[in-house]
């Protein structure tokens, strides 16, 4: 299953947000024994912050496996970061964390 | 002689006929991509075209020695209100990798691309409207879209 690290912290005002989401990214070009393995990637994701979204990413094949963003937002500690993400196949996955 | 200018010039024109065959059956880049998406990457391409050079700070390795990871970071919170960042690899068969929508968060992106072979990178930046770019070769050893 999608796993996701979500890693907000707060300093000198800012939230850097580090997230990690554990997705295959296929592209659907790749090869594995003569068989197109399918396109698995994620298409769209969102950041918010204490409820208000801050990034609104389209996410292209051409982005590595197990994904990794950083972000900044201004923002104090104990604010809530959430993640959210739908791929191409239609899963989505979340991830909610408070910002130390 | 007649014979032989009529045997060329159709020759000539077969050519030109499987050309455009070939031109039609190339499987296309959008199968692995919605619709949507293909248009925001031509969009992005036509938009690097005309974008001014950026005052923002764009990090890439010169070489990096796997494809499939590269990490990139474009820098641009000391700019105003950026709206968008987003990475175009030249040379990879869907060039836009990502595009960012920022409402709200500072101008700062880092993530991981992948990179089919050597190619110049752009790292477009939208605030306040006009689009601008910092653009950067990476060179790539092994390739990262599978073979």
């Amino acid at each position: 299953m999608a796993k996701i690290k979500l890693k907000p912290k707060a300093r000198k005002g800012v939230i850097g947000i580090k997230c990690l989401i554990k997705h295959p990214m296929e592209t659907g070009l790749r090869k594995k024994k003569g068989k197109i393995v399918p396109a698995n990637y994620i298409v769209h994701m969102v950041v918010s912050h204490n409820g208000t979204k801050v990034v609104d990413a389209d996410i292209g094949s051409s982005i590595s496996k197990d994904p990794y963003f950083k972000f900044n937002v201004a923002g104090a500690k104990g604010d809530t970061i959430e993640l959210k993400y739908k791929d191409s196949k239609g899963k989505t996955g979340s991830a909610t964390a408070k910002s130390k | 002689m007649k014979r032989r200018l009529f045997l060329k010039s159709a020759m000539a024109g077969s050519a030109v006929a499987t050309a455009v065959g070939a031109g039609l059956l190339t499987p296309s880049m959008a199968f692995a991509n919605s619709a949507d998406f293909k248009a925001k990457s031509d969009a992005a391409g036509a938009s690097a075209a005309g974008a001014g050079k950026g005052s923002f700070k764009f990090k890439a390795p010169k070489i990096a020695e796997n494809g499939a990871v590269v990490p990139m970071t474009v820098d641009a919170s000391k700019m105003d209100g950026v709206t968008n960042i987003s990475f175009y690899v030249v040379n990879n068969g869907t060039p836009l990798a990502a595009s960012f929508n920022l409402s709200g968060a500072q101008g700062y992106v880092s993530t991981r691309i992948k990179m089919g072979k050597t190619s110049p990178v752009d790292a477009l930046v939208t605030a306040g409207g006009a689009t601008t770019k910092v653009s950067q070769e990476v060179k790539v050893t092994i390739g990262g879209c599978g073979g």
